[in-house]
């Protein structure tokens, strides 16, 4: 037999006889074990799940389902094939054994397999006071209990609601509130709303959205305690100027944590930004040396990305997590030069006070923007974001239309400022700083960050020269 | 004699019927200049670049291609009796912030979300009915005429009940409509005689078109009624009410479009599932194909198969050329639909083909505001006719073509029948 033909029959035994481990059970977990399938895997499937549901999905928790008009569990993830899997719902991976190839569970058992996919994702990062975060009415938003929880507090007209944090969720959940004619304080450490993610001069028009919509938006300060009634229900937050805010709920949407302390010991590149891997979503070890058998995909996976220097790039983005997992999953039952990479150019979109904002690029790559078109007053515009003389990312305001445009001028690393539009210019089409924040802040983390490698993590082998 | 562009070759009528391989020879050059100064742009992803570029616009107004092309010398500018007779812009000759407002402020009595989320949804039933009466009024018959009998009267009394058109003037407004297509050319035959000679006819049926929608927009200032017309006429909403002429050019718009190119369509459909007996009994047998199949066949057909009004507002570098400022640009959707670097064999007809995101609704800010409209309509029209028609037999191949190279349909397709099921 020749050697072509052995890989391709090594290729097809695997495909059949094969242990595949998926840890994670939402999106990119279910559209890794999809792709599977669809690419001819009829090994054995493992999916192993921390919460006890069915995928579902998370975007409408903090718009459609806190407004109630879809019920937390409606939620669940349409399904575009069999998947014919083992679930392991409701247990989480506690470890990871390389040498043996084994996931362990919280409740002892220990999952074998051939190729695993990590796709753990992140979660709310909790009120950092436990005692006050264990107060009745204190919320995160992460999980579809989460949802429901608050919504139900929500329905039952709250005197007023404070949310610690004016990223996208602090803001969607500031707007649900509005819309559901609740009083809404929102506490912001930074100089604006969404600065983390879009810079302070999208921030300024986002605050000027915020209370033109009432709610009374506090930049700049922190939140210093909560404060519960005798019966361990929240009745106030204590703000950093000295300000009490009288409150009967408390969201704190402080951004989230990725989920990689399972992998502590594995020897694997994780840590607080992700787990590393390369563009095909192989991981890493310790050493940078990329592994065979593990995979990463999601909110958990941080890759090189070719448009942005080749700097390690995590997002939390809904498709970084579905074509993230189709790229492993692919990567998963083939060989090279069948390897696919996951060149995504990230993407994102919330809907808050009325306003439809998207996103394409990596704004806070840019030091620079420029509105491109519409009118920043109407809040119906679309802004481009450059670094040293390119286009890196853009934004829109009601203007989703648009983006694809702005996106292949990123693609192709076109100018900037880009050319300018042949009607509906803006009053001032002039690039200004974009204002991002140190994004050391911990309030002004992106949902799309570039992950440098954290200097105290320093766990890597370095092997003597030999001369 | 100077040999004609490929493009101009496609607009013959006698290329009507199939006018596809000269499409292919025009896709050699993606954006190709014609001796008139327009440039024709005839593949996907140069039609998709140039549809999300804010560069171009839309409005006729800003384009001063007739007068660039006598300056040319070459032949005579094409007739276009309904640009010189609507002077006010309706959604699809303006460009933003007028076309967002003008679309906004339409939306909400259309397609309805969040207003009224159901608004289409709910003809359904409406939809049905007429298109099984339809059908029952075929029983007896061996020969039917799909145009005719099926593809005209379904759309036309859907768009008469959503704007709020008297169905009594339908056969005044078909006449204008007929009249002002059969006017309009920008092939080498504009300069016909035959073409000249409509030409007058069809200026005045543009006319008398737009006096029509003026005093029914007049009548429902004055009497509220059932629609959309009315409701326009009459709306109070955030951003004012629109302008009465650009009301009566978005009128004439919505009567003209909703119905004309549904009518294609569905003609087309038949026409289509005829010429391919394995794709018609692929959806005899599998009746829930009938989404993705409606899909394919705007692909297949193209109701609209270019558009004229675009022109470029700044040098535009595409596909080895320069737009120049200035210069018309027509948009092929029609060839675009059949380009092989887009779609796996753009010839075959497959019901299931994957990723078929087409153009025949086009894309960006003017996709086509009647799509979800018009794929009820023909979803339920061509389901119909495919489940209870039994053994149609096109009669003539080609059929004879209407004259209107942008609104390209047969005017005629005449089927025989064995009967109509339940």
């Amino acid at each position: 037999m020749s050697l072509p033909a052995t890989v391709a029959e090594l290729v097809r035994e695997f495909r059949a006889g094969a242990r595949i481990v998926i840890v994670g059970a939402s999106l990119a977990g279910l559209r890794a074990a999809e792709t599977l399938r669809e690419e001819g895997f009829t090994g054995s499937l493992t999916i192993i799940g921390d919460e006890p549901y069915e995928p579902y999905d998370r975007p409408p928790l903090s718009k459609q389902v806190l407004k109630g008009w879809v019920p937390a569990d409606h939620t669940k993830l349409p399904r575009t094939r069999e998947v014919n899997a083992d679930w392991r719902l409701g247990v989480a991976a506690v470890g990871l054994d390389r040498i043996t190839k084994r996931v362990r569970l919280a409740d002892g058992e220990q999952v074998p397999y051939d190729r695993l996919l990590i796709a753990t994702g992140t979660r709310a990062r909790q009120w950092p006071n436990p005692a006050e975060a264990a107060l009745e009415g204190v919320h995160t938003i992460r999980s579809r209990d989460d949802a429901a929880e608050l919504q139900k507090e929500l329905a039952e007209s709250p005197s007023r609601v404070v949310v610690i944090g004016a990223g996208f969720i602090g803001s969607e959940v500031a707007s649900v509130c509005r819309e559901l004619d609740i009083p809404v304080t929102v506490v912001e450490r930074g100089p604006a709303p969404l600065v983390g993610a879009l810079g302070g001069v999208i921030g300024e028009i986002a605050a000027q959205m915020q209370r033109d919509h009432g709610v009374d938006l506090r930049c700049g300060l922190g939140v210093s305690s909560l404060e519960g009634d005798s019966g361990g229900h929240v009745r106030r937050a204590h703000l950093s100027d000295g300000t009490v805010v009288d409150a009967d709920v408390v969201v704190a949407s402080l951004g989230s944590i990725r989920n990689v302390e399972w992998l502590e010991g594995s020897g694997l590149a994780a840590g607080v930004w992700g787990v590393g891997c390369d563009a095909g979503g192989r991981a890493f070890d310790i050493n940078g040396v990329v592994t065979d058998s593990i995979f990463v995909a999601g909110d958990v996976a941080r890759a090189p990305h070719v448009l942005y220097e080749y700097q390690f790039l995590a997002m939390e983005h809904w498709d970084n997590a579905v074509l993230g997992a189709e790229v492993a999953a692919h990567n998963m039952v083939n060989l090279e030069p069948n390897y696919r990479p996951h060149l995504l150019l990230p993407g994102f979109w919330s809907g808050q006070f009325g306003v439809n904002i998207k996103s394409v690029g990596v704004p806070p790559f840019g030091d620079e923007i420029v509105f491109t078109q519409g009118s920043v007053a109407d809040r119906s515009f679309a802004a481009a974001y450059g670094h040293r003389g390119r286009i890196v990312a853009a934004v829109t305001f009601d203007h989703g239309k648009w983006l694809e445009y702005y996106g292949k001028l990123i693609e192709r690393s076109g100018p900037f400022p880009p050319p300018p539009s042949g009607w509906d210019q803006p009053a001032d089409t002039k690039p200004v700083p974009a204002e991002f924040p140190d994004p050391r802040v911990p309030t002004a983390i992106p949902d799309v960050v570039l992950t440098g490698h954290a200097p105290s993590e320093r766990t890597a082998e370095f092997r003597p020269r030999r001369h | 004699m100077v040999e004609e562009t490929p493009w101009q070759q496609a607009l013959r009528y006698a290329n009507r019927a199939n006018p596809y391989p000269f499409y292919e020879e025009l896709r050699k050059t993606p954006v190709a200049r014609q001796p008139d100064g327009t440039y024709v742009v005839s593949t996907y992803r140069e039609i998709v670049t140039l549809l999300h570029d804010p560069r171009v616009s839309s409005d006729p107004r800003k384009c001063p291609a007739p007068a660039a092309a006598r300056a040319e010398g070459s032949a005579e500018p094409a007739a276009e009796p309904i640009r010189e007779v609507l002077t006010a812009p309706n959604i699809i000759t303006c460009d933003p912030p007028e076309h967002d407002r003008d679309r906004r402020m339409m939306m909400p009595h259309f397609v309805g979300p969040p207003h009224a989320p159901h608004l289409i949804s709910d003809l359904e039933p409406d939809i049905r009915r007429i298109v099984g009466g339809l059908l029952d009024d075929m029983r007896g018959r061996t020969r039917i005429d799909a145009v005719d009998d099926f593809a005209y009267p379904l759309p036309v009394t859907v768009i008469c009940k959503v704007l709020g058109v008297p169905m009594e003037d339908e056969p005044r407004f078909h006449h204008w409509v007929e009249t002002a297509l059969d006017a309009l050319d920008f092939g080498p035959e504009a300069a016909s005689e035959e073409i000249r000679s409509r030409q007058a006819g069809g200026r005045q049926a543009v006319q008398e078109f737009a006096q029509f929608a003026d005093e029914l927009l007049d009548r429902y200032a004055q009497q509220p009624g059932p629609g959309m017309l009315s409701a326009l006429a009459n709306d109070n909403g955030p951003e004012g009410r629109m302008s009465k002429d650009v009301l009566a050019s978005n009128a004439l718009l919505l009567i003209f479009a909703g119905h004309e190119t549904t009518v294609n369509l569905i003609a087309h459909s038949v026409l289509t599932l005829l010429r391919h007996p394995d794709a018609l009994e692929k959806l005899r047998s599998r009746p829930e194909l009938i989404v993705p199949a409606v899909e394919e066949l705007l692909r297949f057909e193209s109701s609209v198969q270019f558009w004229h009004t675009r022109s470029a507002l700044e040098d535009i570098d595409i596909a080895g050329t320069t737009i120049p400022k200035g210069a018309p640009i027509f948009l092929a959707y029609g060839s675009a639909n059949r380009d092989p670097e887009r779609f796996t064999d753009p010839d075959e007809l497959d019901f299931e083909r994957p990723d078929n995101q087409h153009l025949g609704f086009s894309q960006g800010i003017h996709f086509c505001f009647g799509a979800p409209l018009a794929r009820l309509e023909v979803q339920v029209a061509v389901g119909e006719f495919v489940r209870r028609v039994e053994n149609p037999r096109l009669v003539e191949d080609p059929p004879p073509y209407r004259h209107n190279q942008i609104f390209r349909g047969p005017r005629h397709v005449l089927v025989d029948i064995d009967g109509i099921r339940d």
